[in-house]
């Protein structure tokens, strides 16, 4: 008998090893260890064994069952790897196919840039105000203090309308007077984001509608080194810490001292290249103080009051950043060019 | 404004490189827009300075085997002069004048291996002159054309420069770049520097912003001619429009070409030279910046025989008289307005004042006798006169910024000695200046706390001063302010500011500190509303959404596509429009009515090769009103979306499905839930949409916009290229109303303790029962228990009898107290069906 058990022991040692599939083990299992299995019906041969045999027995027995259930773990965890190994090796994807894209949405470039905008000066305690784009007369230019026929008109020629007095405002600078009207006697620090519409050849660089940014600020305490400060900073937050302004003279009938501000080519890093005009600046913005004619406009007593304004070209921005050489880009809302953002 | 710098030099020293005075100009606000060079490293064709130098002709000598070629002989500094062998007509007069070296004629000397321009090419050609023999005559060097030194396009002759009293001290042997060389800036003369369209204008700038002294031009005249008040008698009519009025005359002048260094100055600045007398108008006007003009005399003398043989000429400047008309120099008669100021006699007008001369009282070629008129003009005036008859001259350029009535009679006086000296004339004398209302110095206050309040600069009152006197300002300092007297050449200043901008500007901009504003903050109230739209747009972009930005101007024709056929959709008459008297292109001529309209038409040029088209704007429309000035404004949100629902991909072939009317009321869900409003939708019918899949949007039951399929003839005027099957489908809506709907804040949905029960429930309807109707009664029959029902499944059919419907729904119970059981579930379920069988629905089995 306890020959019978070496041998099978041995034999099922033998078909253990042979199996290489999780199929052919199940059923090695049933008929070796399982219920109705070769070491259970060697276990009820027990019965023709006499007392004095039968401890031995049951011990060898007993030995042969653990040593078969672990050589079959063993064996089982030998051939699931294999398994999982040539189930992974075959099912290896050419991962250079085109990925599963969802359908993207996207701002427009100039909201891009605007919210960019709005952010920095956000932080800087300067809220958005907006005016109408249909103005009248006074708003967009005599309280803006340039007198009728005057020379600095040339510099925007403007749509008018049917009805006298009503154009169709040429700067988002028509809304400093009617900022101030809603502030007084607060102090103002506000920008002006919106569209502006010059009667002017539309080509790369030049549109009859543009969008605008323009600032203000107003209080008793504000200096021409506060506008440098506050746009130094607006600067190196927009196009990199390391940038530099320059300011120099310049003219708007509404500030004085007037000034616009360069900023330092981001592109060559000043060295100059064809977008700076090899001069290694960009021009950014127009700024300068409050003029003391559109404070007493805005209803600001110019002896107490001082203030800065400036404004600024979202599209500019963006044609700086992206190295985009067309304005007409931006308004026919091609998507082949609106989704680049 | 072009200005040569060895020009600027005679009145300023200018001993910098160029790039930083161009960056000195620049930074104080007379931008340098381009340099070009002339000869100097910098310019396409740099003289070489050992090869282009300056030449002193001795002899000139007919070339012995040719007609058409001299023989002239160039000292130039070496050992001994070279023979050149040249065909410039103007050495022709001084063949065989034996020694012409006292006549100190100069010409420009390039030798052997020099790199020019090729004289007989058309367009600019560099080549290297090489030696070779001319008709017999070995020939190594050459004098130069201004053409074939880059000047200009000058090829006639060589460039002859003669040295006399009035001429630069040429010395043979000089290079060339020493001579002529120069770089030429173009400054952008901006609306308050008009005092700097001059090249004295530009010195005295740079003079005071590098602290030196500026050297002005000698404003003496010498006149030693006949006196000239009992001949010419000058009187305005209206100082306000012509506040001076200065006249010189200058007899016997010769018409010849003006000495080459005028001419070359002139080029350099941008003016062809014609001749002395014309020359040395433009001359005095780019140097000093007062616009002149000259009259034929003997012409005027002429008219005066006739209206007053033994009396003076007469002139007098004056307004039109009705209906007049005057022809200008360039032979173009003006009908004239009211306010067009005349220069005329007794017979008639002459010139158009500080704008064009007449065409006949302008100076001939044959005329020796010329009254100079140096004038001040009303710079509004002129600038409306300008612009109005499209005159663009330099002298209305000048006129219509502001020139100072001082600078008249400097000006007149300049001229005068200019055509004494150049063009050899005798100056009668005595000087007509009518000038009845002197202009009073200005004078200006400045408080230094403001200025130092103004420009964050902490100066005191003298250093102020001192600033400001660079810029010719006569200042008066006092214990808190200072008093300044504007120089007479500016007419910008007119109050504190603007000394507080001249300060700043002479201090350098640069100099001034940065600083962090320390005012108080004012209270910050944000924008909601900006806040709210910006947050549409994210929600919008997140479902996938790409957002538009349009032009605003268009016509009416192009929105009223937007109505299919029923013209009573249209609401908006067109007397509501705002609408430009000058617009750009008849096809932008009023402000928009609809953003749908031009979201359309984005689409429709998206669609020829776009597959998915997924876009909305929001902006503003704009809709006149009767008894306001301005129109009102009005937010809305349009958007469109049409062709494929998901990005095609490999997997799911080359035809993904297409949007449909549930993807863009999805869409409006999505947009509505994300903010918290409740938004109903009802069946409508509208112009634009395909009738049956139309619906309005209610807020508490006020209409807010419209969504559905557009109909196909609104698609098809729009010209969006669409598939069999495909629809287009957009949405219409008034953010003005949307907006302020939106809850600030609003309670959260605790989550669930206990498991909720799932059951499924089909139900049999007639075709014609809404699905919001079912919805509605099952949340209504289902108690408290029934926390969700959702619509899985919709069927036509068989086994659906015909007319009938099957909807099929999900339905959630759950207690927020305890676990359900079946009991209580079962329950519910037989009400419901209870209920829903009253309505005619029948269970589906
Ligand atoms: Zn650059």
């Amino acid at each position: 008998m306890l020959a019978q058990l070496d041998e099978l022991y041995a034999e099922s040692l033998e078909k253990l090893k042979a199996a290489t599939t999780t199929a052919v083990l199940d059923t090695w299992y049933k008929e070796t260890l399982g219920r109705k299995g070769a070491v259970y019906l060697m276990t009820r041969q027990v019965g023709q064994l006499s007392p004095e045999e039968r401890p031995v027995f049951g011990q060898q027995i007993n030995k042969i069952k653990t040593d078969l259930e672990n050589a079959y773990q063993e064996r089982l965890a030998e051939v699931k790897a294999v398994e999982l190994e040539s189930h992974i090796a075959s099912s290896a994807l050419d991962i250079t196919l085109p990925g599963r894209r969802p359908a993207r949405g996207g701002l427009h470039v100039i909201t891009q840039t605007l919210r960019e905008i709005y952010r920095i000066f956000g932080d800087m305690g300067f809220q958005v105000y907006r005016s109408p784009d249909v103005e009248t007369d006074a708003y967009n230019f005599e309280m803006l203090n340039f007198p009728p026929h005057h020379p600095a008109r040339e510099m925007q020629d403007s749509f008018y309308t049917t009805k006298e007095d009503v154009i169709l405002r040429t700067h988002t600078s028509a809304g400093q007077i009617r900022a101030m009207h809603n502030y007084y006697p607060e102090p103002v620090r506000v920008i002006l984001p919106g569209m502006c519409y010059r009667n002017e050849q539309i080509t790369t660089r030049s549109s009859i509608q543009f969008t605008q940014v323009e600032g203000l600020a107003v209080g008793t305490n504000i200096t021409f080194a506060d506008l440098k400060g506050t746009l130094t900073e607006f600067a190196r937050r927009l196009f990199g810490a390391n940038r530099e302004t320059r300011f120099r003279a310049s003219y708007f009938p509404f500030t004085e001292p007037s000034a616009e501000m360069d900023v330092s080519c981001f592109l060559c890093e000043g060295e100059g290249c064809q977008v700076c005009k090899y001069t290694g600046w960009l021009e950014i913005l127009g700024s300068g103080m409050v003029h003391p004619v559109v404070l007493r406009n805005g209803g600001y007593d110019p002896a107490i009051y001082t203030g800065f304004a400036f404004g600024m070209g979202p599209e500019r921005i963006a044609m700086l950043k992206y190295g985009i050489n067309d304005i007409r880009l931006f308004w026919d809302n091609d998507l082949r060019f609106l989704q680049q953002f | 404004m072009r200005v040569p710098l060895s020009w600027l030099n005679d009145y300023v020293k200018i001993d910098l490189p160029v790039k930083e005075v161009e960056m000195i100009l620049t930074n104080a606000g007379l931008e340098v827009k381009t340099i070009d060079y002339y000869g100097l490293p910098g310019a396409d064709l740099e003289w070489e300075r050992d090869n282009v130098v300056l030449g002193h002709i001795l002899q000139v000598e007919q070339h012995p085997n040719a007609d058409k070629l001299v023989l002239a002989t160039v000292e130039y500094g070496a050992d001994k002069p070279e023979v050149v062998v040249t065909g410039a007509p103007n050495l022709f007069p001084y063949v065989g004048q034996g020694d012409i070296a006292h006549l100190n004629l100069y010409s420009p000397l390039a030798l052997e291996g020099a790199t020019l321009y090729d004289g007989h090419k058309a367009e600019l050609k560099k080549t290297k002159l090489k030696g070779r023999e001319l008709r017999g005559v070995y020939n190594r060097c050459m004098l130069c054309s201004e053409k074939e030194l880059g000047i200009s396009e000058e090829h006639d002759g060589i460039i002859i420069m003669v040295k006399d009293e009035y001429a630069p001290a040429y010395k043979a042997g000089t290079p060339l770049q020493d001579v002529l060389g120069d770089a030429v800036l173009e400054i952008d003369i901006i609306p308050n520097i008009a005092r700097c369209a001059s090249i004295v204008g530009v010195a005295r700038e740079y003079a005071a912003l590098t602290e030196q002294d500026i050297c002005y031009p000698d404003y003496e005249v010498v006149m030693e001619g006949q006196p000239l008040d009992n001949r010419v008698v000058i009187t305005t009519e209206n100082a306000k429009l012509n506040p001076r009025f200065v006249a010189l005359l200058i007899e016997g002048v010769e018409q010849k070409p003006s000495p080459f260094w005028m001419q070359y100055r002139l080029r350099l600045a941008g003016q062809r030279p014609i001749n002395v007398v014309v020359d040395i108008s433009n001359y005095v006007m780019l140097e000093m910046g007062q616009p002149n003009h000259t009259f034929d005399y003997d012409f005027l003398r002429q008219r005066a025989d006739e209206y007053a043989p033994d009396g003076p000429i007469h002139i007098n400047t004056r307004l039109p008289h009705e209906g007049e008309t005057l022809t200008t120099l360039d032979d173009i008669t003006h009908k004239l307005q009211p306010y067009n100021i005349l220069v005329t006699d007794p017979l008639g007008n002459l010139s158009l004042g500080g704008v064009m001369g007449g065409l006949n009282s302008e100076i001939k070629p044959e005329t020796k006798n010329v009254l100079l008129e140096a004038a001040a003009w009303n710079f509004i005036n002129i600038r409306r006169t300008g612009t109005q008859l499209g005159i663009h001259t330099d002298a209305a350029f000048r006129f219509s910024r502001g020139v100072h009535p001082s600078q008249a009679l400097l000006g007149a006086k300049r001229a005068a000695e200019l055509l004494r000296r150049l063009a050899g004339g005798t100056v009668a004398n005595g000087i007509i200046d009518t000038y009845p209302e002197p202009a009073e110095p200005v004078k200006v206050d400045l408080n230094l706390n403001y200025a130092r309040r103004l420009s964050g600069l902490n100066l005191s009152g003298t250093e102020i001063a001192n600033l400001l006197r660079r810029l010719e300002f006569d200042v008066t300092v006092h214990a808190e302010s200072l008093t300044a007297t504007v120089p007479d050449h500016r007419m910008d200043i007119e109050g504190g500011h603007d000394l507080v901008e001249e300060l700043c500007r002479v201090y350098g901009y640069g100099r001034i500190p940065s600083t962090i504003l320390a005012d108080t903050l004012p209270p910050q109230r944000g924008n909601p509303t900006l806040e709210q739209e910006e947050r549409i747009k994210d929600i919008l972009v997140q479902a996938g959404l790409q957002e538009l930005i349009n032009f605003r101007l268009t016509i009416p024709e192009r929105e009223n596509r937007l109505y299919a056929g029923d013209k009573t959709w249209q609401t908006d008459s067109a007397d509501t429009y705002v609408t430009l008297t000058n617009p750009i292109s008849p096809e932008r001529s009023v402000m928009r009515h609809s953003i749908l309209a031009s979201v359309m038409d984005i689409a429709a040029n998206n669609s020829r090769y776009q597959g998915r088209i997924a876009i909305f704007e929001i902006g503003q429309i704009y809709i006149g009103q009767p008894d306001e000035l301005l129109p009102q404004e009005k937010t809305r949100l349009s958007l469109v979306l049409t062709g494929q629902r998901e990005v095609p991909h490999w997997q799911t072939g080359d035809e993904p499905p297409l949007y449909d009317f549930f993807d863009l009321k999805g869409i409006l869900e999505h947009l509505c839930d994300n903010l918290q409003i409740q938004v109903q939708y009802e069946a409508a019918r509208h112009a634009s949409y395909r009738p049956g899949r139309t619906a309005q949007l209610l807020l508490n039951e006020t209409p807010i916009g419209m969504m559905g399929e557009i109909h196909p003839l609104v698609v098809e005027r729009f010209g969006i290229r669409i598939e069999p099957g495909q629809a287009v489908l957009a949405a219409d809506i008034d953010l003005d109303a949307l907006i302020p709907a939106i809850p600030q804040a609003y309670p959260y949905k605790p989550l669930p303790t206990y498991p909720a029960v799932r059951e499924d429930l089909a139900l049999i309807v007639d075709k014609t029962v809404s699905a919001a109707s079912i919805e509605e009664a099952l949340l209504t029959a289902g108690g408290p228990l029934l926390q969700e029902v959702k619509l899985f499944d919709v069927y036509e059919g068989k086994p659906i009898p015909p007319g009938k419907k099957s909807l099929a729904y999900h339905l959630t119970f759950q207690s927020a107290s305890k676990t359900l059981t079946d009991k209580d579930v079962s329950k519910n379920r037989k009400r419901l069906i209870q209920q829903l069988s009253k309505m005619g629905a029948s269970l589906r089995e």
